[in-house]
């Protein structure tokens, strides 16, 4: 299949007072046609530079040390701004986490969405009519007698519905999804995630929704990308990776997991140490240091991705063996 | 933590923070040692060599009545400190508690004080000092009223929305739930972090405050008769504007200095102090 | 032998609306919402008592009226002596409740080090230390910090390594009572082991009773003995934890539970979904305040509110007219 984006060898860093933090290293994957593919990681792991790199978003004393990101043939990283501006809404677009600031809080709902076709060689009429069928596929009951209502006239997951529907509603290739769930109560939470569901199947667009929540990723993704310090540890099937992580990191974070843990548990596991200082990464495998399974050639040697079966590989020399 | 990237460092490696800086590390030298700099007597009469121009023994020449105008410029560097920094005190000082306890107090409080800060500001600073003027007598004393009634107001909004902001903060709760009094978490919480912005705010009105005092002075309800404020330099130069333009030179060019330079700081201070730029973890 | 250590009657927490000029053409009904309505519950001496709601329902509420950041409206609730409906000594209650905040940095004062953090408590309530560094570093080492954050500032610490310091800072006056506010929340999944095992030990070692309040069901199970589930200001069930996972009763617990999503691809959801969302509190359903999203509901949940009581089957006390485990045994499937 196709792939929609391909991301390859993109590094970033930034220029900070302690120095150059490399916030972004050598991180590659793809995502296909029709696939929902699902990032995880902790704090400090580098999801959002990721995405602010593929929007080309990112802060002034950010600096593009690498890579390209393809969204089928053109360049994200190198295209020109104006072009990226034509790009965003329309091929690419993004549903971030908190739904009340993404909303302009003085304009109805109505105008805003019909403001983002301005593009479109239609009439206003019609673009009313876009905007009342889009609605009414996320679930706003009624859509035509709310168009004048303003983002604060809505419940938190109803205004999430609306953003979804703003980003869906050119058809994009690529919806990236910014932890959509997180400011989200968990029975709405569910709600959401079924839509999106529904909405790519239909519309058939890739979805890179990125969580912390490695329960939602599982729901959710067919794929995933664990990241962790600004690395691509591991990359895989969703079914593949939950059930028999390589990354000695990936499975950590899922031991950790108070969901996973059913029994009673007084004693519950956790991670130690901390995430390295990305100003000055430690030699060698940058997981070494909070890793079990550590040994001269993890400081040695920086590892390469093993492929684990096709379509998954772990950044670890143990990668075969620490399933 | 290296120097590099204290407050003092970092201020240092802003251009114009230095020039600022240099400028009124200047002025505060020449008005302290104003006495010893000067080439003459402030206030020595030279009636028969009045409006000399300038020379080698009258740098900046001598005004109406034959006094060198240096060395008033350099006195005039004192008066122009003392009623700034008195008043920015006070006004700060005053403007601080009040705007706290606004920010911080009951509703109806925080409406008493809000009403007295729209007063205040209400008048504009000249009618009002003309109005006091007439009321009290003239005086290092008169200026620094009207000065400090003029803007207190200010420092007291700013100290009032700051305290607003932070008692919606999580940690104010928490320390309210650990049992602190208002008065602790006012001292304690609340003052530590609204300094910051409230020393730009000063920075940026000393300037301000020295003009004011020269206004006055220039409208002749500043300082008394003789004192060698550079307010009364400059309303001497500008009576005499077309005969002795040195004279408004020597008052002014101090006051525009001094403008410069605590604007500089101000700006540079709040670049630094900046919470958003301040990143190190 | 009495054992009880809080004691809530009826508790109603109200906060006003429409207030100003428009509260003049407001009935008067109108012009407070409940966001405690009605709370009774008993908790008794190293007990873990759980409070699990979404946003709304009032959870965070109800820990700040016992410790009296916000006023109590009516109702009664005892604290171990304290009355504390009746405008009490809050300073004393509060060196005996102590309160941990939501967001593990923010809840810290950011110009002030660890230490003085830890200490800030003993200079509140005037305790006279015999030696403060001394006793700043044996908090921090009971909450698993090393003396070398005693010098740094709130901006400086991870979030697990702040929370800690709230940690420290609430057990330093030993307390009888500590109230958690989401202690997990804004962790990383890595860090919230290490804190609910840090407050399993604290619990065992210091005998604390601790009062957690929470949205998220997956940490309960390891920390809490007893759980009370609410949803719109008022408890639903209340019951132990093993009887609240094992066997909920009321069909919001069970929809609560089906809703976290757990990191298993192969996991068969048997979810219950709920149709539309929360009520405002303004505009409170008639008759049991679930029947708008329930997907059991029956004519009679819509005209007769249930009392929180004990039924036949149900081993919780649970606020249903039809609680699952009598009238469904098999409504573990999705409703149609």
């Amino acid at each position: 299949m196709k792939a929609v984006l391909q991301v390859q060898n993109l590094s970033v860093d930034f220029e900070t007072q302690r120095g150059r933090l490399q916030a972004l290293r050598d991180v590659s994957f793809s995502i296909d046609a029709g696939e929902i593919v699902g990032v995880v990681g902790e704090s400090g792991c580098g999801k959002s530079t990721l995405i602010a790199s593929l929007m080309r978003l990112l802060a002034d004393n950010a600096i593009l040390r690498s890579g390209s990101a393809l969204l089928q043939d053109k360049d994200l990283l190198q295209i020109s701004q104006r072009d990226m501006q034509a790009l965003r809404g329309r091929d690419i677009s993004v549903v971030f986490q908190d739904p009340m600031t993404a909303l302009n809080p003085v304009i109805s709902i109505g105008q805003q969405m019909i403001d983002i076709q301005h593009r479109e060689q239609i009439s206003k009429a019609e673009k009313r009519k876009r905007v009342i069928n889009i609605l009414e596929k996320v679930g706003i009951p009624d859509p035509a007698s709310r168009l004048n209502a303003y983002p604060h006239e809505f419940s938190g997951g109803m205004r999430q519905r609306v953003c979804i529907a703003m980003a869906l509603m050119m058809r994009p290739k690529l919806l990236i999804a910014d932890e959509p769930t997180t400011a989200l109560d968990a029975t709405l939470e569910v709600q959401v995630l079924r839509l999106l569901q529904e909405l790519q199947s239909e519309i058939g667009c890739s979805i890179l929704f990125i969580s912390h929540h490695l329960g939602v990723i599982a729901e959710l993704c067919s794929k995933v990308i664990v990241m962790y310090a600004g690395e691509v540890v591991e990359y895989g099937p969703v079914s593949q990776i939950f059930r028999s992580p390589s990354h000695p990191y990936t499975r950590k974070l899922l031991e950790c997991d108070p969901g996973r843990i059913k029994e009673r548990s007084h004693v519950l596991p956790s991670i130690p140490g901390e995430l390295p200082d990305l100003t000055q990464p430690p030699p060698g495998c940058i997981f070494r240091l909070r890793c079990d399974l550590a040994t001269e050639k993890c400081l040695k040697q920086i590892p390469e991705a093993q492929a684990v079966s096709t379509d998954h590989w772990a950044k670890c020399h143990y990668a075969e063996s620490a399933q | 933590m290296s120097f590099r990237y204290t407050l003092a460092g970092r201020l240092l490696r802003d251009p114009l923070a230095v020039l600022g800086l240099s400028i009124i590390v200047l002025l505060v030298l020449s008005a302290l040692f104003a006495d010893h700099l000067s080439p003459h007597a402030y206030a020595e009469l030279n009636i028969a060599n009045r409006f000399a121009s300038p020379s080698l023994e009258h740098w900046l020449g001598t005004d109406n009545l034959g006094r060198d105008t240096l060395s008033r410029v350099l006195q005039g560097g004192r008066i122009a400190l003392l009623v700034g920094i008195l008043s920015v005190v006070i006004a700060g000082g005053i403007g601080l508690l009040l705007g706290t306890l606004a920010g911080f107090g009951p509703r109806w409080l925080d409406n008493t004080i809000l009403f007295l800060f729209d007063t205040m500001r209400a008048y504009p600073t000249i009618i009002l000092a003309l109005a006091l003027a007439t009321l009290m007598p003239r005086g290092l004393s008169t200026v620094i009223i009207v000065v400090v009634l003029t803007s207190f107001s200010e420092y007291g909004r700013v100290a009032r929305t700051q305290t607003q902001s932070l008692r919606e903060h999580e940690f104010i709760a928490a320390e309210r739930a650990l049992g602190a009094s208002s008065i602790r978490i006012i001292l304690r919480h609340i003052l530590p972090n609204i300094l910051g912005p409230f020393f730009i705010l000063v920075a940026i009105n000393l300037p301000v405050v020295i003009t004011i005092e020269a206004g006055m002075s220039f409208l002749g309800v500043g300082v008394p008769p003789g004192t060698p404020s550079w307010g009364s330099t400059l309303k001497d130069g500008f009576d005499h504007i077309r005969t002795t333009p040195w004279l408004i030179l020597g008052g002014g060019i101090p006051l525009i200095l001094v403008t410069i330079g605590f604007t500089f700081l101000g700006e540079a201070l709040r670049d630094v102090l900046d919470p958003k730029l301040r990143g190190e973890r | 032998m009495n054992d009880t250590l809080l004691q809530l009657n009826n508790l109603r927490v109200t906060f006003p609306v429409n207030h100003g000029l428009k509260g003049l053409f407001t009935p008067r009904h109108k012009r407070s919402v409940d966001a405690v309505a009605g709370v009774s519950l008993q908790l008794n001496k190293g007990e873990t008592l759980a409070i699990v709601g979404e946003s709304g329902s009032g959870k965070t509420t109800l820990a700040r009226a016992l410790n009296g950041l916000v006023s109590i409206a009516s109702g009664e609730a005892i604290f171990d002596g304290h009355v504390l409906h009746q405008d009490p000594d809050w300073s004393q209650i509060r060196r005996e409740m102590a309160m941990m905040f939501q967001d593990p940095t923010g809840s810290l004062s950011p110009r002030m080090t660890v230490r003085s953090l830890i200490l800030e408590p003993f200079a509140i309530h005037s305790v006279a230390l015999n030696d403060p560094d001394q006793t700043a570093i044996s908090l921090l080492e009971k909450a698993g910090l090393s003396r070398r954050f005693l010098d740094r500032y709130p901006h400086q610490l991870s979030g697990g390594q702040a929370r800690r310091v709230g940690i420290a800072r609430a057990i330093a006056l030993q307390p009888k009572l500590i109230l958690a506010d989401e202690p997990t929340a804004g962790l990383d999944v890595s860090v919230q082991g290490e804190v609910l095992t840090l407050m399993n030990h604290l619990k065992r070692d210091l005998g604390l009773t601790t009062i957690i309040i929470t949205h998220n069901l997956n940490i309960l199970r390891h920390i809490a003995d007893r759980v009370g589930v609410m949803y719109l200001g008022r408890l639903v069930e209340v019951g132990s934890v093993e009887e609240i996972f094992n066997t909920p009763s009321h069909p919001y617990t069970k929809a609560l539970l089906s809703a976290n999503p757990t990191p298993d691809p192969d996991a068969t959801h048997h979810r219950i979904e709920l149709i539309g969302e929360t009520p405002s509190l303004l505009s409170r359903p008639a008759g049991c305040e679930f029947h708008t999203r329930c997907p059991w509901a029956k004519a009679q949940c819509s005209r007769v509110m249930p009392d929180l009581e004990t039924h036949t089957n149900a081993a919780n006390l649970v606020r249903c007219h039809f609680p699952l485990n009598e009238l469904h045994p098999g409504a573990i499937s999705r409703p149609d």
